[in-house]
């Protein structure tokens, strides 16, 4: 049972009273360009997950306080939760840092700076 | 034979022998029915040992006769039934139970009775009953299996019994928070306490024992120049009096979970039921969050095997001098002690000392020195060294051991050459000490062979979690006290106001120790088979041959060995065998210890009662059940009920002596022939209100929704984004961008999350409101040809003509003095309409569309006759047509799914290979050719039907039905190709070789123009 804190309302709770919406970051490219989307690209888009043993970023929710969709940064090993940002954010250069090759190499490939 | 044969006569005079009884306090109990009398302090081992009681129980597989072995909750063998009836509970540790007045206990897994007992014959003939007996043996025929192989070995084979009825008692569950959390209060716990405290952190330090200090009191040594028992007084007594410092006693750390989560089963009132009389709980679960968690959970000694090991008076070094110095009790009068290792000279010269006579100490090791051996020799023990037991004889039954013989042992594991045989009537064994590493596995803490100890120490944790103590493979009390210390101090710093540390740990002192020489496994000489068995796990009867036979038959890794002879897999999860048996698989496979590894330890420690896991959450307390406003005149009106998700909706309602299918015929009837009101409220109701309201609508749905008009609704489907059908629903248009959507019950929350997921992670921009509302409206279907005529009747502002209210229409009035909104929409292909008032008015208007419908005959319908009236018409049900793999395109929902939207939930996934597959199942309607012949619920249809399976399975009946209306049978199936083969005849092959034939049809049995709805 971890603990986690909601970075919307301050929260800190339970994980029972929060839910966990997986990986993220995850782009939907339906949102971007509905008609040019390959078959390969629309399955890795549904099916294909990173799974890194290491440092993690996931969609959250406080299910059972405010509502809202957080991200958070968890080490899969450890259980660790490194630190939180928005949902519409991306990750803070210092976890980033910290994050597995798999997320920095996603970072790098899609040619856009963090913020920090 | 005196009253008490084994109790020591000196007992309860002073501190050094039967330290913890009271022989002033006389307190009475039954053992198997008869009385006996015991001290106060006793535990019910030690008060059968004061009665000359040594078979408290009989073994799992082979019934042999079996006593007490360990001091405490490592007790293998010694496992009991306490209290009777309804208070009964299995499989206690007899070495834990506290002795009360009036104690009832019981042996367990031994017919007729322990003395005797029929099973034993599983001895005899047990070289018919090697490790993985049972799989090899009761194979075929298959059926056997549940009629008789099954039923026979559960007799034969088990512990205690459960319960009889329902538990009368009280559990209770607490949630708490601390800084450091200490498990183990032995001399290690009790010193980190101390530091802990010193900088005021809170902390919990918490013990499975009645009293604190571990071992302390038979370890010998001294701290800050007191006998260890005065220090652990004073230092327990302390703590007690610190405002920051919670002791529990009677409570076991029974797991370790992420982020420091700590389970603890705290026994409140086992050693005194009075409490429960005075409003205690039996048990209470401890929900901790500690900040720091350090483990001191002492180790646990472990045996050597040999031949016989099993004997009643066979036990641990530390129990018997435990059981002699806290009660007052020996296993016999003639000990003889067999070791690998000097603390095991401690056990001797205590019982010499208490005036049991030791015959003889053999030690493994080739020399015997130090001052443990010393003081030993000056009590006048003799000592054999370079020696190893290799047979022990018994009286006939096994239940009484009359001598051991001896051989001299090499260290390559050998027994060989001149034997002599000492006379004695118990024997103490010592092989070394493994640390408790269970607390510290259970959250994946790792582990590290320690060539010393020959056993596994922690290596550091992930969690803020540290082991300390004898735990930690740490043995000298200096060192102990240093370690407990320093992990003390740290923890105390996690305290947000922790003050300055505790200072230098208590100076202590204690007799240095030799090495113990390993030593996994003492051969028999002799017949090496039946008659000598070598015990690795006692309370699942594995021996060592059965694990070197796992070997040879190549169940190789531990994991496999493990399920295969069932070792450390009995409730004591292998406290006293799991290394053992490692050593043993070491010495058969020739692989050093750490490269065959160790098992998983998992929670719990010990086994606690799942009284104490439900709580207070049982009765009417277990579920929360969801009710409508109409949910009392349900019941008061002989609703069958049935659960949806958390509600309980009204299933059908018989009259008379009527049963649910005539009810449920009578009620299809009467929506189909005159009028009848269902209560829908708990269909889920989400309000979506902004200015993209209809664009959100147009991404969730498949089918357009921002061209619908206020005051027009539409039936709208949902997909994920794997392309599968999971919701759907009419959704209709209030007011210009505020939309009222409607779920199935089940899906009322997990849709509105949905919305409310899309909204705040993929579609940032969108200005849209959700508001579920489901329980702030009742909302009830008047459904049938003279369903207009009875709203007519109503008082009200709404008019409910054709040209007003066209199907598919809604419109909000005041109808009987309640807020109303009226949508016209319909699930059973009859005229309807569904009304929904504000929920505080549900009743009230339940009743008046009742009294308004009497003369058109109007009956309320339950949820059966719901869904056959829409199997009738072919409308899907989500859960029966849809599974979570079934597109809206595989039931022929083509018409709702939009070709013209550029994007909406689920679309490309719709055009992926595997979604487009042209072998698809589709939805497809079916008649039996005999019209009474109901199809089963998932009843597979295959291509041909053969003898037996394997068939080729070509599809499944998805709903299926008696339908009154048509008067025969019907169904709907996804088949393959389904919709390509109308007309055509296949097979469902039943249980019991019966085939039924249907012929494939349009899933729309009923009134296929619409025309009914329309009118």
């Amino acid at each position: 049972m971890l603990v986690i804190n909601c970075p919307v309302c301050g929260v800190e709770g339970e994980e029972a009273d929060f839910h966990c919406g997986g990986e993220a970051h995850i782009a939907r490219p339906a949102t971007t360009n509905p008609e040019g989307i390959s078959d390969e690209a629309q399955r890795d888009y549904i099916y294909l997950r990173k799974n890194p043993k290491g440092v993690h970023f996931e969609r959250w929710r406080c299910d059972r306080g405010c509502g809202k969709w957080f991200h958070a940064c968890r080490h899969t090993v450890s259980m660790e939760f490194l630190g939180y940002y928005g949902i519409t954010e991306r990750p803070p250069a210092e976890l980033l840092k910290q994050a597995d090759p798999i997320w920095q190499e996603f970072f790098k490939a899609r040619g856009q700076e963090t913020k920090s | 034979m005196s009253n008490n044969p084994y109790r020591v006569p000196t007992a309860g005079i002073g501190d050094d022998v039967g330290r913890l009884i009271d022989p002033k306090k006389q307190i009475d109990f039954r053992w198997n029915g008869n009385k006996f009398a015991g001290f106060e302090g006793d535990t019910l081992a030690s008060a059968l040992f004061a009665n000359g009681i040594r078979v408290v129980g009989r073994s799992f597989k082979y019934h042999r006769p079996r006593g007490v072995v360990g001091l405490a909750s490592d007790e293998p063998n010694a496992l009991v039934g306490v209290g009777s009836g309804n208070l009964q509970e299995p499989n206690l540790r007899a070495s834990q139970v506290e002795l009360y007045q009036g104690l009832e206990a019981k042996a367990q897994n031994a017919w007729p009775s322990v003395d005797f007992d029929i099973g034993q014959m599983n001895s005899i003939f047990s070289r018919f009953f090697p490790a993985g007996f049972y799989y090899k043996t009761f194979m075929w025929p298959q059926s056997f299996w549940k009629n008789v192989y099954e039923p026979i070995i559960r007799r034969a084979a088990g512990l205690g019994v459960a319960p009889g009825g329902a538990d009368p008692d009280t559990y209770e569950q607490f949630n708490c928070h601390c800084d450091v959390l200490i498990v183990g209060g032995g001399v290690a716990g009790l010193a980190a306490a101390q530091a802990a405290s010193a900088s005021g952190a809170r902390v919990i330090i918490a013990d499975e024992n009645p009293q604190f200090g571990g071992i302390g009191d038979i370890a010998g040594g001294s701290i800050e120049n007191q006998p260890q028992t005065a220090w652990i007084r004073e230092t327990a007594a302390a703590l007690a009096q610190a405002e920051n410092v919670h002791l529990m006693t009677r409570t076991t750390v029974v797991g370790h979970y992420h982020h420091n989560f700590v389970m603890m089963h705290e026994r409140v009132a086992d050693h005194d039921p009075a409490l429960l009389r005075s409003g205690a709980p039996r048990h209470r679960l401890w929900k901790v969050r500690a900040k720091k968690s350090i483990v001191a959970s002492g180790a646990l000694e472990r045996p050597i095997p040999f031949a016989n090991n099993d004997r009643p008076g066979v036990m641990l070094s530390t129990s018997v001098r435990g059981h002699l110095i806290r009660y007052g009790v020996a296993p016999g009068y003639r000990g003889t002690i067999f070791t690998n290792n000097d603390d095991a000279y401690r056990t001797a010269t205590a019982l010499v000392q208490a005036g049991v006579s030791v015959a003889r100490i053999i030690d493994v090791r080739p020399e015997a020195n130090g001052p443990l051996a010393e003081e030993a020799e000056k009590a006048g023990i003799q000592i054999s060294t370079g020696m190893a037991i290799c047979g022990l004889e018994a009286s006939v039954g096994g239940k009484q051991i009359k001598s051991v013989r001896i051989a001299p042992y090499s260290g390559s594991g050998r027994v060989s050459g001149a034997e002599e045989e000492i006379r004695c009537d118990f024997v103490a064994v010592s092989g070394g000490w493994n640390p408790a590493v269970h607390i510290h596995c259970h959250n994946g803490g790792k582990l590290d062979f320690d060539e010393g100890l020959q056993s596994f120490v922690p290596r550091p944790h992930d969690d803020p979690m540290q082991t300390i103590g004898a735990a930690n493979g740490t043995f000298g009390l200096q060192a102990i006290l240093q370690e407990a210390y320093q992990a003390g101090e740290a923890g105390g710093q996690s305290s947000k106001s922790a003050k300055a540390g505790a200072g230098k740990a208590p100076a202590a002192e204690s007799v240095s120790e030799n090495a113990l020489q390993p030593i996994w496994f003492a051969p028999a000489t002799g017949k090496y088979n039946e008659g000598n068995k070598h015990f690795i796990d006692y309370q699942n009867d594995v021996t060592a041959a059965d694990l070197e036979l796992a070997q040879r038959e190549g169940f190789e890794s531990v994991e496999h060995t493990k399920r295969y002879t069932t070792l450390g897999m009995a409730t004591d999860q292998g406290k006293t065998s799991n290394i053992v048996g490692l050593g043993v698989l070491s010495g058969s496979t020739g692989k050093a210890i750490p490269e065959i590894g160790t098992t998983t330890f998992r929670p719990p420690y010990t086994p606690f009662s799942l009284g104490s896991i439900a709580g207070t959450q049982k009765g009417s307390l277990f579920h929360v059940v969801r009710r409508t406003a109409v949910f009392d005149w349900h019941g008061e009106n002989g609703a069958v009920w049935e659960p949806i998700g958390d509600w309980r909706r009204a299933y059908c309602y018989p009259r008379g002596d009527e049963d649910k299918h005539a009810a449920i015929n009578r009620e299809i009837l009467t929506v189909r022939e005159k009028v009848g009101i269902l209560d829908a409220s708990t269909l889920g109701k989400i309000e979506i209100k902004g200015p993209d309201a209809g664009a959100l609508l147009d991404r969730i749905y498949t089918n357009t929704f921002s061209t619908l008009k206020p005051g027009r609704g539409r039936y709208g489907l949902m997909m994920n984004e794997m392309g599968f059908l999971f919701d759907d629903g009419v959704t209709v248009c209030l007011a210009e961008s505020h939309y009222l959507m409607h779920t199935t019950s089940g899906g009322a929350e997990r849709i509105a999350a949905w919305l409310e997921e899309w909204l705040q992670t993929e579609w940032t921009d969108m200005q849209v409101f959700v508001t579920p509302v489901t329980e702030q409206w009742s909302q009830f279907a008047i459904a049938g040809p003279k369903a207009r005529a009875l709203l007519e009747k109503l008082e009200g502002d709404v008019d409910f003509s054709p040209e007003a209210l066209p199907f598919m229409g809604c419109v909000a009035g005041t109808i009987e003095g309640c807020q109303a909104r009226v949508f016209r929409i319909s699930f059973s292909g009859e005229l309807s309409y569904e009304i929904a008032v504000p929920s505080n008015n549900g009743r009230v208007f339940w009743e008046k569309l009742l009294e308004a419908g009497e003369e058109f005959g109007v009956e309320p319908y339950g949820t059966e006759p719901l869904h056959v009236l829409r199997a009738e018409k072919g409308f899907i049900a989500i859960g029966d047509e849809s599974d979570g793999t079934v597109t809206p395109l595989d039931l022929g929902l083509n018409w709702a799914v939009s070709k013209k939207k550029a994007d909406y939930i689920g679309k490309r996934a719709l055009e992926l290979p595997h979604l487009s597959d042209e072998n698809r199942k589709e939805l497809v309607g079916l008649l039996t050719d005999d019209p009474n012949e109901v199809l089963p619920d998932g009843a597979y249809a295959v291509a041909q039907v053969k003898d037996k399976p394997p068939m080729d399975m070509i599809g499944q009946v998805t709903s299926t039905y008696w339908s009154p209306t048509l008067n025969r049978s019907i169904a709907m199936a996804l088949i393959e190709k389904g919709r390509s083969r109308m007309g055509e005849k296949i097979s469902f092959p039943l249980e019991g070789g019966k085939t039924v034939k249907a012929e494939i049809v349009s899933p729309v049995f009923y009134d296929q123009e619409g025309a009914r709805q329309n009118v």
